[in-house]
């Protein structure tokens, strides 16, 4: 048993049984399988992380989100006074994480890409874009492009699901996604 | 069995520290049982804390419920990982070294009052960080994510503990040595010992990645250092996070080859698999860092896809062959005893009475099932994006360290109790109950954890229904239903694992000491019928139809739910 030293002294020269033999090929091919399906992915498929990454100091990062709110800022979101900012298809979105708000509210085309720009001004967050369920880390300093197209329009949740302090439950942004020419 | 070793000077001294267990036939060295005991008993203490803190954490997500406030919910799950996750199966680990060293090779334990001294910096070091999460300043999350800051004792805890599980290690090697010096077992060490070995192993490369970033970190919190960088920190930290979880399945899995072999007799199917499997642990286990940075971003789609995947899935291969030959050597030892009816005769008529083995066997399909298929799926890389910090990875991780790790521990506790405390456990009615409300109970949380997680409810989050929030968001009402359901899981394993303390604490108080005939209750099964087990590594006599259809079963769920998964993310909104 398990608690002995093996009966063989030589078990290192002990067949191997048939059938676990076989069992430890499949075993194995499955996890070539698994292996090759993350490659086919990255050439085949359509949702893969960018690996376009910056580093930012968080004080530029911020200057520049506020240059985009002011350049694009067609309203605020409710009467909550985030300005929404609408993005001119196939152009450069941002969006800052910070203690405890997504800024600003993005208004994106469906149908169209954006390059999205992600960073955080002070603590990690998680980027969870609900509910179409996308996640992504958020780090100071770092500033993350993502080339991404909504395929749906509605209105969508960034919930930050890396936890930020007692604010955190309370930290959520939007973006909202129209049909193609009928912003605002 | 054992060959005393002859021509040293103090044998007579020696032979005193020493009796021999009427069940197993083991010697067992004095200093080691008491260590072993001291190591369990601080083990159950902080089970006792962190399983009552985890249900309060899960009864603050059941929505309807809502028990705590924010402020103590982020408080007490940070206090509730810390102490399930870290403390009490790294006291329990300590433990297990030294069974599988000192006890099961026949030998004296190395430098017991090295031992002790580790002992009590584990203590202090877990006294410590706890005060320091009670106390409110620290309420950082058991992964302390820089640039979030917790109080300098908050490390200086972690720092304090890992040194002391560093010196327990080192016990360990001493014992090896000591036990090949002084040839108290003949040929290779016993699988289990080969397990704890590789366990042992990967716990000292753990606590050197502790010690790379906890160190730094310490420093920065008390002002000597200015900035951590925030990437780093996470590389280095999951080089402890995730690989102190590989010293659990490398243990766990010890500890099921343990049960086997003791309870049945079962002997492994391939001493050369088995050995090679917790060598494929060994290798790749300890990569897997990666896991928790596949949404990462400054990390290369290269290095993300071969460390994910422990180099092509092989530490998955080295569980996947344990998976198969804990069941077959229990199919054979049962085939052997005489239940060679139909396909399932000797499962059917294993020993469930005996909470040992109920324990085990739940944690062996437990773990396959949701922790294992779960966690490969988690660890793809693209598949990670729908998945990263939702309830889907604490789902991951229930299966594998709760219903895995944990109701194996548990499982062995009902051996160590006659075998070491040489008490008869009371309440044994309980005890037989104990394995399969925990297990159930936590199957259920982590099932529903992952259900609600795949709905992309967030992890660590008070209140999902953002009522103080500027803005809103609905989830759908089934994440709120898993939620309910996971509480009520969650109540279930709680009682489990109340059961299991009481049990424990009450034995190791009241229980009646065992004769030096052996414990009444039966701690093995029945001895085989007529016939012996066959030479075991010999082809001709292996005949496992039961443990293939197991393997079967598993592997087509397997399949279909890692194929299901990529469907999902096809339906994703396109990033590159």
């Amino acid at each position: 048993m398990a608690v002995r030293p093996p009966e063989s002294r030589v078990w290192w020269n002990e067949p191997v049984p048939r059938a676990e033999l076989v069992w430890v090929t499949v075993a194995f091919l499955w996890g070539v399988v698994m292996f090759v399906m993350m490659i086919v992915w990255h050439l085949q498929g359509r949702q893969n992380l960018s690996t376009e990454v910056y580093r930012v100091d968080p004080e530029v990062f911020r200057s520049r989100v506020e240059a985009f709110v002011e350049r694009y800022k067609v309203g605020e979101e409710g009467t909550t006074g985030i300005p929404v900012a609408r993005v001119p298809p196939g152009g450069d979105a941002y969006m800052l994480g910070r203690l405890w708000e997504w800024w600003p509210v993005l208004e994106l085309e469906k149908g169209k890409t954006y390059r999205l720009h992600l960073s955080s001004l002070d603590w990690q967050h998680g980027f969870s874009l609900q509910p179409v369920n996308m996640n992504i880390q958020i780090h100071p300093g770092i500033e993350h492009v993502i080339t991404i197209t909504p395929t749906e329009a509605g209105v969508f949740s960034v919930v930050c699901n890396e936890f930020c302090g007692v604010g955190h439950h309370q930290m959520i942004g939007r973006i909202r996604v129209v049909e193609p020419g009928k912003g605002g | 069995m054992a060959a005393v070793a002859t021509g040293t000077g103090g044998l007579a001294a020696l032979a005193a520290r020493f009796r021999t267990c009427p069940v197993t036939g083991l010697r067992v060295d004095a200093a080691a049982e008491t260590l072993i005991k001291a190591n369990a008993v601080a083990a159950v203490v902080f089970l006792a804390i962190g399983g009552f803190l985890g249900l309060l954490v899960a009864l603050t997500r059941w929505q309807a419920v809502h028990l705590l406030g924010p402020d103590t919910f982020y408080l007490v799950l940070t206090a509730h990982g810390v102490n399930a996750l870290l403390l009490w199966v790294i006291f329990f680990e300590v433990a297990v070294l030294y069974f599988a060293s000192a006890v099961v090779l026949n030998s004296r334990l190395a430098a017991p009052q090295a031992a002790w001294a580790g002992f009590v910096l584990m203590v202090v070091g877990s006294l410590a960080v706890n005060w320091a999460i009670l106390r409110g300043d620290s309420s950082v999350m058991f992964t302390s994510y820089v640039p979030m800051q917790a109080s300098p004792l908050f490390y200086l805890g972690l720092i304090l503990f890992a040194v002391g599980a560093l010196v327990a290690c080192c016990v360990f090697f001493g014992t090896l040595v000591i036990a090949k010096d002084e040839k108290t077992y003949e040929g290779s060490v016993p699988l289990v010992t080969f397990g704890a070995i590789a366990a042992a192993i990967i716990a000292v490369f753990t606590i050197a990645s502790g010690a790379i970033i906890l160190i730094p970190t310490f420093l920065w919190s008390l002002g000597y250092i200015r900035h951590i960088d925030s990437l780093m920190y996470k590389l280095v930290w999951w080089g402890m996070g995730h690989s102190s979880q590989q010293i659990n399945v490398a243990a766990h899995v010890a500890v099921w080859y343990l049960i086997a072999g003791v309870v049945l007799g079962a002997k492994p199917i391939s001493e050369k698999v088995g050995r090679i499997a917790f060598l494929f642990y060994l290798l790749f286990l300890p990569i897997a860092a990666a896991h928790h940075m596949l949404v990462e971003p400054g990390l290369s789609a290269e290095w993300k896809v071969f460390n994910t995947s422990y180099a092509m899935y092989l530490a998955v291969l080295g569980s996947m062959i344990h998976g198969m030959a804990v069941p077959g050597a229990i199919e054979a030892a049962q085939r052997a005893r005489g239940y060679t009816n139909g396909v399932f005769e000797w499962l059917r008529k294993a020993p469930w009475d005996n909470p040992a083995f109920s324990g085990m066997f739940l944690s062996l399909v437990l773990f396959g099932f949701l922790g294992g298929i779960s966690g490969v799926v988690l660890g793809a890389e693209q598949l990670n994006i729908m998945m990263h910090n939702t309830l889907y990875v604490p789902g991951h991780f229930h299966g594998t360290v709760v219903a895995g790790t944990t109701l194996a521990f548990m499982a062995v506790t009902y051996l160590v109790l006659p075998l070491i405390f040489r008490r008869e456990i009371v309440f044994p009615t309980l005890a037989k109950w104990q394995p399969w409300l925990f297990g159930i109970g936590v199957a259920g949380t982590s099932l529903f954890m992952l259900g609600a997680g795949t709905l992309g409810v967030s992890r660590r989050h008070w209140d999902i229904t953002f009522s103080d929030a500027v803005l809103g968001f609905d989830y759908p009402p089934t994440a709120f239903l898993m939620l309910a359901l996971n509480g009520i899981f969650a109540i279930l394993a709680a009682i489990g694992g109340a059961l299991y303390v009481i049990v424990t604490v009450a034995t190791v108080l009241f229980g009646k000491r065992v004769g030096p005939e052996g414990p009444t209750t039966p701690v093995t099964a029945a001895p085989a019928a007529a016939k012996a087990v066959g030479q075991y590594g010999s082809a001709g006599t292996l005949h496992l139809p039961g443990t293939y259809v197991l393997i079967t079963v598993f592997l087509v769920a397997f399949v279909l739910y890692y194929f299901v998964n990529w469907r999902y993310l096809s339906e994703l909104w396109p990033m590159s």
